[in-house]
């Protein structure tokens, strides 16, 4: 299970201020932290209040990747910065994110193959999210036809069936999670699923609870990584411990220990 | 459309062990012998390398070992009495590129070997032989602790493999081998969770991985072989998928349990349809060996000469590659 920390995120106080007064220190601290924690890859967000989108992007990758040798996931609409903070990776990175838009899979795709990059792929357009598991994977589809045309391998397209909060969404829990399913069966090799699990538990009281419990069930349904906060250790742990119920990592006693430990 | 062969792509790699030291290294040793390295499932070299060959390890007692078969004996007559140049022996004449000896005297219920009865014995094989030594202790737990750390200690710089650690008993012996530098046998019985297990305790005390061999526990040909083939399989598989607390080289104690079973000792005239009782019970022996090669094992130890030379052609035929 691979795991995308989410904490280097303009939206957060400590990052937001960081950003804004390009002082690098909150944001090494944060990746040396998430990558002691287990992380597999770096999610990197200007946030709401970087005014030059494309120099903070690159500016945030140059200072991360001072401190650590993880791959970085850029998470921004703009496609400038992508293509800027591209440049500067020292390792194949991912792309975050590419609708099912066409032109958007226009521009992105193309970049992820020049990059050597992975890229996540909602299964949403700029009309919103679809209901169904059925409408979700349709969408999952359409992204891997282009996918395939334009060359990526598909275990570089990591798909997202768009987790939405149980307390004003409820309903959509059990089709996320049927898409998942689905999306494991469209090609061979299969398409990767990833989620960003904290959306499950907005504005609810017991995010840790919703976020862990949500996780195991996507595992089962075949979730391949998440964008989480791997600072969570009971999360860790109960993802762990569902990597060991799945058969996926051979058990030990001190399996949650040797899962935050995963080869590089 | 041409036709697309699909490779496995693995991320691991077995560890690499070495065993004995020469002069550069601080040991007296002529010959070091170098296994793992595997990045792929065993002898598939069209999916990865497998840079080193397995590699048999003569067995030597430190006691005459009168329960062995007689079959077993034979080749070693006249040196059973000598441990020195019964490893000796098994060099010379029959190619041994190390050595296992068993400090089996030790048996408190046997000859029960003094400690310094027994480093006397690990320095006379030292002597005799240029190949790589592994020092086993007799299976009691509080003589072996005594002993180990000694032999340890008087073979500092040989870069010896010791055994064994297990769950229930392995400080005494890693704290043996951090301090002197050898390397350490991890034993389980035929459980690849506590096999894991047990590898993670050994590192965290601070022995580096690439000093541990493990003992998976083998069964012998129609004694459990096939559990313990899954076992081999399963650590195998979640190596090559980056799993570091199942990546060590494995060592197999073959001739201790091929010649254990019926088939391989029974006589002919209680079994006529079992045939011959020499022939039957080196081929149960070399039938044990290239089983577990088959699942994936680097150090053979093996007892007849004859098994030896059997499992020795079958390795070299295994070790041809079929890269593509």
């Amino acid at each position: 299970m691979i795991l995308i920390g989410e904490r280097i995120n303009g939206m957060f106080k400590a990052i937001g201020k960081a950003v804004v007064e390009w002082d690098p220190k909150p944001l090494q601290d944060s990746a040396k932290q998430q990558e002691a924690a287990g992380a597999h890859y770096l999610d990197i967000n200007t946030g709401p209040h970087a005014e030059d989108q494309v120099k903070t992007l690159v500016w945030m990758a140059e200072v991360v990747q001072e401190v650590t040798d993880l791959p970085l996931c850029l998470d921004c609409t703009n496609f400038d910065a992508l293509e800027a903070a591209l440049k500067v990776l020292k390792r194949p990175g991912m792309i975050n994110s590419c609708k099912c838009e066409q032109e958007e899979m226009d521009r992105l795709f193309p970049l992820a193959v020049e990059y050597n990059a992975a890229i996540i792929g909602l299964c949403m357009t700029n009309k919103g999210v679809p209901k169904s598991a059925e409408d979700r994977a349709a969408f999952a589809m359409e992204l891997v036809a282009n996918a395939d045309a334009y060359g990526l391998p598909l275990e570089d397209l990591y798909l997202d069936p768009i987790v939405l909060p149980v307390n004003v969404a409820q309903e959509h829990g059990i089709e996320v999670l049927e898409a998942i399913r689905q999306i494991k069966t469209l090609s061979n090799p299969a398409p990767r699923t990833v989620v960003g699990l904290s959306n499950v538990s907005q504005k609810t009281p017991h995010r840790p609870l919703i976020n862990r419990t949500f996780a195991t069930m996507a595992m089962a349904a075949g979730l391949d990584s998440a964008i989480l906060d791997v600072g969570d250790e009971p999360m860790v742990d109960a993802i762990a411990t569902a990597r060991v119920i799945l058969n996926q990592d051979i058990y030990c006693d001190s399996y949650q220990k040797v899962f935050r430990q995963h080869s590089s | 459309m041409a036709l697309q062969i699909i490779k496995e792509r693995n991320s691991g790699k077995i560890n690499i062990v070495t065993i004995g030291a020469k002069a550069d290294g601080g040991g007296t040793r002529t010959s070091v012998v170098t296994v793992g390295g595997d990045t792929c499932l065993p002898f598939l070299h069209f999916e990865g390398q497998v840079p080193n060959k397995p590699v048999i390890a003569m067995e030597v007692q430190s006691r005459i070992p009168e329960q062995w078969a007689e079959e077993v004996k034979k080749p070693f007559a006249d040196v059973l009495s000598d441990p020195a140049a019964w490893a000796k022996k098994c060099v010379e004449q029959y190619g041994a590129e190390i050595i296992y000896l068993k400090l089996s005297g030790a048996d408190p219920d046997l000859e029960n070997h003094s400690p310094e009865e027994c480093v006397a014995i690990v320095k006379a094989v030292l002597a005799a032989v240029g190949v790589p030594l592994i020092v086993v202790g007799c299976g009691d737990d509080e003589k072996d602790n005594q002993l180990l750390p000694l032999v340890a200690e008087a073979a500092a710089g040989e870069n010896l493999l010791i055994g064994v650690a297990e769950q229930d008993n392995y400080k005494s012996v890693v704290a043996a081998a951090m301090v002197h530098k050898h390397n350490v046998i991890a034993l389980t019985p035929c459980d690849i969770n506590i096999c894991k297990q047990l590898n993670i305790l050994i590192t965290e005390m601070g022995l580096a991985a690439d000093r541990v061999v493990v003992d998976p526990g083998a069964g012998g040909l129609g004694y459990g072989i096939e559990y313990t083939y899954s076992i081999l399989e399963r650590s195998r598989l979640g190596a090559m998928q980056g799993d570091r607390m199942l990546s060590t080289p494995i060592i197999a104690t073959v001739g201790y349990e091929a010649w254990r079973a019926k088939e391989a000792n029974a006589p002919e005239f209680d079994f006529p349809a079992w045939g011959n009782q020499g022939e039957r019970g080196i081929l149960w022996e070399a039938m044990t060996a290239t089983a577990l090669l088959q699942g994936g094992i680097h150090i053979l130890v093996m007892r007849h000469p004859e098994a030896v030379a059997l499992v020795r052609k079958n390795i070299e035929e295994l070790m041809v590659t079929q890269a593509f």
